[in-house]
């Protein structure tokens, strides 16, 4: 084990892989010399070249499609969007492309791609770079979608996620970049997909959350434990494949689950744990589910806003506290 | 027009009349209710497909388009396969899932057509990169209409495989109209093949109703790109001589116009080239037309009689 930060997890995961396999190539708007723009892939043109490491125009539709393509044809693209919002930009090519590939045209197709992007507020941003946009890749079959909140699990998840044969939406936040844990060296273990990371054990209530959120459950199942209360907290860690199974099981031991959610309340990943959770074990629920979101509205740039906006520990200890007192 | 091996151009002259035999069944099978869900039949353009499709080799790559039959079976797919999907059934080269706008054969290099206008660019731009890194000698032939020409991908597409010098060529089939908008209501220069100054490519204009003069642009733009040079983009003028899709009343355009046309037909000028050059005769021609027909009543028994996809297997291979 070596204490790196997330984006050493990923880079390393990345030149691993590259090192691994000649067929993985990087794509994205200014991967190259300037190493994007949240500094991932930085050093890696000058050890892979810029055949491995290709700086493209800001063409987000077409470096997509290009990228679906290059993978039909057996190569593993992995692409970069500098914010997930830009993703609004290439939704033809993952949605009616990549999603479908596989099912329409048989075992002759193969998608092996991975669009790696930035989620996510806390910088103050603003509107169009500050989103959580999950829920809709969750809500297209035949797409992966990975949110990991570790350096570990960013490095392990995304070994996975570019040895599938499937697109994968790798899913960073903005906020976890600089963040520090312990990471298996040399980087070469797989997390494997469908399966949620246990943040703390308790019997009390059930949180489960990803990607940022998952940091302030972890703090959050901190401050419930002083309080005399022992959170069953879990990182999701992928949205598709979802490990309800483990969701379902602790709620069968707790009888309360709060589920937490940076993106907006409506139509989110959260409401599909809710409804999933509520299906396969309703009888075990002492209390309504409860789901801790960001509001209806886009996130502003003001700090005062996003920080009303954004759910933290405290909020997530709040609604804990008044789910644990239901009677 | 340029002379060839004889059993070269019947060859051409025979698949451009099955394509026109499989497309009038398919719009016969549709309004007759048979086969359900909708197509865009290429009638009028089987000179550009079997033209590019001619001066391809078997290890180069074609991304196609919504109507994109004709370039299937000029590539030689097997029409009882693309009947078999058009009326949803397992056999179909999609097993149903697909239906007229997306079907693929990666072992003919067929990447697929494709259900969204423009959408192929930019597979058909990755496909290219993809050969350039494994250091292939195979180009990728893009087919795609004027109306994809006003799509974010084909800027950006051509933009990139410029940059990157990608062995693809950009075929456009202008047939003049996008769905019911003409041209130059659509697309701001004359040309669409004058876009490619624009991206520091060479565009080619062409006679898209000649097979010769298609397939010899379309061999030197591969000789070209196969040796480093990069991508071009070629024009095909042509027409759709049926609407765009089943049900197109065809209010945007004159039945004169259409007349106008089905003169220049690329069937018939093709055929009279080969009868008054002596490659062929009319009884010859005869056998070939009857021929074409029977591959397509073949093609129409197979599908009919071919299977249904099984519902419970609908959930299955979702993933690799």
């Amino acid at each position: 084990m070596k204490t790196m930060s997330y984006t050493e997890a990923l880079r390393e995961a990345l030149a691993a892989e590259m090192k691994r396999d000649d067929c993985v190539i990087l794509l994205g708007e200014d991967i190259g010399r300037y190493g994007g723009a949240f500094g991932v892939t930085r050093s890696l043109l000058d050890r892979f070249g810029p055949q491995r490491v290709i700086n493209t125009p800001i063409s987000e539709l077409s470096f997509v499609g290009a990228a679906v393509g290059a993978a039909m044809m057996g190569m593993r693209p992995v692409v970069e969007i500098m914010f997930m919002d830009f993703i609004t930009l290439a939704m033809d090519p993952i949605v009616n492309m990549a999603a479908k590939l596989r099912y329409v045209f048989g075992d002759q197709a193969r998608c092996p791609l991975v669009i790696r992007t930035v989620a996510g507020g806390g910088r103050c941003y603003g509107p169009t770079h500050s989103q959580s946009l999950e829920a809709w890749f969750v809500h297209t079959p035949g797409l992966k979608v990975v949110a990991p909140s570790t350096p570990a699990d960013a490095q392990g998840l995304l070994i996975s996620a570019i040895r599938d044969d499937n697109p994968v939406i790798f899913i960073e936040h903005k906020m976890l970049y600089n963040t520090k844990g312990p990471v298996p060296v040399p980087a070469c273990r797989p997390v494997p997909f469908g399966r949620a990371r246990r943040i703390s054990r308790g019997s009390h209530i059930t949180i489960v959350s990803w990607s940022w959120m998952a940091c302030q459950t972890e703090i959050a199942a901190a401050m419930l434990r002083e309080e005399g209360i022992e959170a069953d907290a879990m990182d999701m860690r992928t949205l598709s494949p979802l490990d309800i199974e483990a969701v379902v099981e602790s709620v069968k031991l707790t009888g309360r689950l709060l589920i937490v959610q940076e993106a907006c309340r409506t139509g989110g990943v959260a409401a599909e744990i809710a409804a999933r959770v509520f299906e396969a074990a309703h009888d075990y629920l002492n209390a309504p589910i409860r789901r801790v979101a960001g509001p209806d509205v886009p996130l502003s740039a003001s700090p005062v806003l996003e920080n009303a906006a954004m759910p933290d520990a405290e909020r997530i200890v709040a609604a804990a506290m008044e789910l644990v007192n239901f009677r | 027009m340029k002379k060839a091996n004889r059993a070269t151009l019947i060859g051409y002259y025979r698949t451009m009349v099955v394509i026109r035999r499989f497309e009038e069944a398919v719009e016969q099978l549709f309004a007759r209710g048979v086969i359900r869900g909708t197509t865009h039949p290429s009638s009028g353009q089987e000179a550009v497909a079997v033209g590019s499709c001619a001066a391809l080799g078997k290890n180069d790559y074609i991304t196609s388009t919504h109507r994109g039959h004709g370039h299937f079976i000029a590539r030689g797919a097997d029409p009882r396969r693309i009947m078999a999907e058009l009326f949803g059934k397992s056999s179909g080269y999609s097993h149903g899932r697909g239906g007229s706008q997306i079907m693929a054969d990666f072992r003919l290099g067929f990447l697929g057509s494709n259900g969204i206008t423009g959408s192929g660019l930019a597979i058909a731009t990755g496909a290219g990169l993809a050969m350039k890194l494994q250091g292939r000698r195979s180009v990728v032939l893009c087919f795609f209409g004027d109306g994809a020409a006003s799509q974010g991908t084909f800027h950006e597409s051509l933009n990139m495989a410029s940059l990157w010098k990608l062995p693809v060529i950009y075929l456009c089939e202008n047939n003049l109209y996008a769905m019911s908008s003409p041209v130059a209501e659509t697309v701001s220069v004359p040309h669409i093949a004058q876009r490619a100054e624009a991206y520091g490519m060479k565009g080619v204009i062409v006679d898209g109703n000649d097979v010769l003069a298609v397939r010899d642009a379309v061999a030197q733009s591969c000789f070209r790109a196969r040796n480093g040079n990069g991508p071009e983009l070629i024009e095909c003028k042509t027409y759709r001589l049926s609407g765009h899709s089943r049900g197109d009343p065809r209010i945007y355009r004159t039945r004169e116009e259409e007349a106008l046309w089905h003169q220049r037909d690329p069937i018939l000028r093709f055929r009279t080239w080969l009868i008054d050059n002596g490659f062929l005769d009319k009884a010859e021609a005869k056998k070939i037309e009857s021929g074409a027909a029977r591959i397509v009543a073949s093609a129409v028994r197979f599908a009919r009689t071919s299977s249904d996809p099984d519902p419970d297997a609908m959930c299955r291979g979702l993933f690799a």
